[in-house]
């Protein structure tokens, strides 16, 4: 006789399988290196095959964002990827994506001035199952925009990001995750001067069939590391 | 008729450089080791410079002489295009090597009154080009090549008059190869004429088969096949309508024929499109056009279907349209690649990416698509350039720098105060929020590039304020005491 929870879990599998999600291939764990991150989503694996949501409210929070989705990008893009980055006005600063470990002419930018304009690419993009990722900067993201996206996404199992730099109101998409990324201060280097390796708040707000949470991750010679002691610190001074 | 260019090359060049007309200047390449003048103009043959001499040897006898590197495979463009130009004499055009063309004109002298006034006008017309030009009538081209050549005059020969013609001449007017024009000379034969009178088993024990069959080709006893040129067929397809076409259903039907008969001939010849223009002719006699361009050579009709249809709303119909011409302006060689079984990330060589991007620029413009590679300059603005093309790599590697993530395209004054004069802010306003500065880095200064523009230099300083938020800071120029210059120009993430 099976227990409950064997129950219960062999069901939530089925359901998991029923919305796109594929059973857990060995080895694909911490494929991208964000290490306790990667667990809160569904079978523990980063979801490629998906629409990521990141909410910037200021031009401070959409660098970081931008640093984590490019640091993402590098591990996705490893061989032979090509990214197609669809910007606002001005693109990114390309030569600042080699600290990041990606070559920076692998990506192609889009500068977009219309919101519809930028959707239209991106849903074009999307069903180019060559590329690796598509990113992003929209104002907004209805839910119908969203949903759209992410049937496309789930034909060409391309991933993609999506930063909204807009978030005047925050209504449902129909994102995998949603997340915030804010710049933290760096830890010191045994006491040297200057700037330490960046350091962000990872926030998850929503994840579909996950389990959102907030964590501190450091990009240190090219690889993420999650920083334990100050989310166990601040856990602490909640309560 | 045989048209003959007596300095080809040099008259080629110096129509393409006018100052070097008139003037003694040679061609000349590497023949083991030795440069070989290969082609003189007109004015250094008069002062005694010859092809085949070595050109230190013609520099020695004529102090003035230029010499120019000679490009192989010159001499056949151009008579290519000579030969493309003579079509509008007659439709039969073929490219004699090194340096003639040969015509045939049977049926096409009588236009131009007689075959005097024919030559004339072709030889008058191409001197007045520049070219040296010699030309022949005769009935066969080997009499033609001879007469155009070595004849002193009369470059008619008459039907029929060949040996006459050609018995004064020598026995290089027929294309005979060098070694055997040596053995002619040394056994005496000093003109055709007496090559003729001797039997023909003779000969060949002698000379071998060659010389009889240039003689024989010459009589015209023996036929001589010119391979024509073919002028390029440009690529344009034309419908025309019945009914004049006025809804964008229809224009969407004639761009789909059009196009799938222009596919067709692409794919037969191997070739892709880069740039089409359609022109649709109204009723009321005027013309609309718009015009795709690709990123790379496609010949897939799904693909160029699909650009067109994106420029169907610029298309104004009015009264409505009769005519539709497809013209494809610019093609290149496309490798067909077999279509794979399954789709894997192939780089920046992906049909599917270009045709994207074919896709983009259609509907927003090109100019929205960038691609970057690193340029040498420090100057964070200038640090990076575009990418021409989808298959252009990087010249030089991407530095590893500390570069904000986002750069902003003016850099922003900020209010900073500073403990030092060299020492990093240790505070700084920007839009009237005040951010404390905790860590910094730097100064990393920036010079500007004298030879390009002048102006002060930059000290950029890494900052981190109390919240975490990193940006990249700079003081333009030299600190000057009362009112030091503090931008803002970037954020790091």
């Amino acid at each position: 006789m099976e227990s409950k929870k064997d129950i219960i879990q062999k069901l939530r599998q089925n359901i998991l399988q029923m919305e796109g999600y594929r059973p857990p291939l060995a080895g694909l764990h911490n494929l991208i290196g964000l290490g306790p991150v990667e667990s809160a989503f569904p079978n523990g694996i980063f979801p490629v095959a998906a629409l990521h949501e990141f909410i910037c409210n200021s031009a401070e929070q959409a660098a970081a964002g931008g640093g984590l989705v490019t640091g993402i990008l590098s591990s996705l893009m490893k061989q032979d990827g090509i990214c197609v980055w669809i910007s606002k006005a001005k693109p990114l600063f390309a030569p600042a994506m080699t600290v990041f470990g990606i070559e920076p002419h692998r990506v192609v930018f889009i500068s977009l001035s219309k919101d519809e304009d930028a959707l239209w690419v991106m849903e074009e993009a999307l069903k180019c199952s060559g590329l690796t990722a598509v990113v992003c900067e929209v104002q907004e993201l209805n839910f119908k925009q969203s949903q759209r996206l992410q049937l496309t996404v789930e034909q060409s199992r391309v991933t993609c990001f999506v930063l909204r730099n807009a978030t005047a109101k925050l209504s449902a998409t129909a994102c995998t995750a949603r997340w915030q990324v804010k710049p933290m201060p760096s830890a010191d280097l045994n006491g040297l001067p200057g700037l330490g390796f960046f350091r962000w708040q990872v926030n998850l707000l929503k994840v579909r069939n996950g389990k959102p949470g907030s964590w501190v991750l450091e990009w240190n010679n090219g690889r993420f590391m999650p920083v334990e002691h100050l989310v166990l610190e601040e856990k602490r001074k909640a309560g | 008729m045989a048209i003959w260019f007596r300095h080809l090359l040099t008259d080629g060049l110096a129509l393409r450089r006018p100052d070097l007309k008139g003037l003694p200047f040679v061609l000349a390449a590497t023949v083991k080791n030795k440069m070989i003048v290969t082609a003189s103009s007109a004015a250094a043959e008069q002062q005694g410079v010859f092809t085949g001499m070595a050109a230190a040897d013609a520099r020695a006898a004529v102090a003035e002489l230029l010499v120019i590197n000679d490009t192989p495979g010159k001499s056949a463009k151009l008579l290519r295009l000579l030969g493309l130009w003579c079509i509008r004499y007659t439709p039969v055009v073929a490219i004699d090597l090194p340096d003639g063309l040969m015509l045939n004109i049977s049926g096409c002298a009588h236009l131009w009154v007689d075959e005097r006034t024919y030559l004339k006008e072709i030889v008058l017309k191409l001197r007045n080009s520049g070219f040296d030009a010699r030309a022949a009538i005769a009935d066969t081209p080997g009499a033609a090549w001879a007469i155009s050549r070595y004849a002193k005059t009369n470059p008619i020969v008459e039907s029929g008059m060949q040996i006459k013609a050609l018995a004064t001449l020598p026995p290089a007017a027929l294309r005979l190869e060098p070694d055997i024009l040596e053995r002619l000379q040394k056994l005496g034969f000093r003109t055709v004429g007496n090559l003729i009178s001797i039997p023909a088993s003779v000969l060949r024990r002698r000379f071998g088969n060659m010389l009889l069959l240039r003689i024989d080709q010459a009589l015209g006893k023996k036929e001589e096949e010119l391979v024509p040129l073919v002028p390029p067929v440009p690529y344009v397809e034309r419908l025309p309508c019945l009914e004049p076409i006025r809804t964008a259903l229809g224009i969407e039907i004639a761009i789909e024929k059009l196009l799938s008969a222009l596919c067709i001939r692409l794919k037969t010849e191997g070739k892709g499109l880069r740039k089409a223009v359609l022109k649709c002719h109204r009723i009321d006699g005027r013309k609309v056009q718009v015009g795709i361009t690709t990123n790379r050579g496609s010949q897939n009709l799904q693909h160029l279907r699909k650009l067109f249809n994106l420029q169907i709303a610029k298309i104004e119909p009015a009264l409505g349209i009769d005519l539709f011409i497809l013209e494809a302006l610019k093609v290149e060689d496309v490798d067909v690649v077999q279509e794979q079984l399954w789709a894997e990330a192939k780089g920046l060589e992906d049909a599917a990416l270009a045709e994207l991007l074919d896709r983009v620029a259609g509907k927003i413009g090109a100019a929205a698509i960038g691609r970057y590679l690193p340029a040498e300059h420090y100057w964070p603005e200038q640090s990076v350039k575009l990418a021409t093309s989808l298959k252009e790599e990087p010249g030089t590697k991407w530095p590893v720098q500390m570069r904000p993530i986002r750069l902003l395209a003016i850099p922003e004054r900020i209010q900073v105060m500073a403990l030092v004069p060299d020492n990093p802010p240790k505070m700084f306003i920007y839009k009237k929020k005040r951010h404390t500065i905790i860590k910094a880095d730097g100064p990393e200064r920036i010079g500007r590039e004298w030879w390009r523009d002048n102006g002060e230099h930059r000290d950029y300083y890494a900052v981190e304020d109390s919240d975490g938020q990193r940006y990249w800071v700079f003081r333009s120029g030299p600190y000057n005491g009362d009112s030091p210059a503090w931008y803002l120009h970037g954020y790091f993430s």
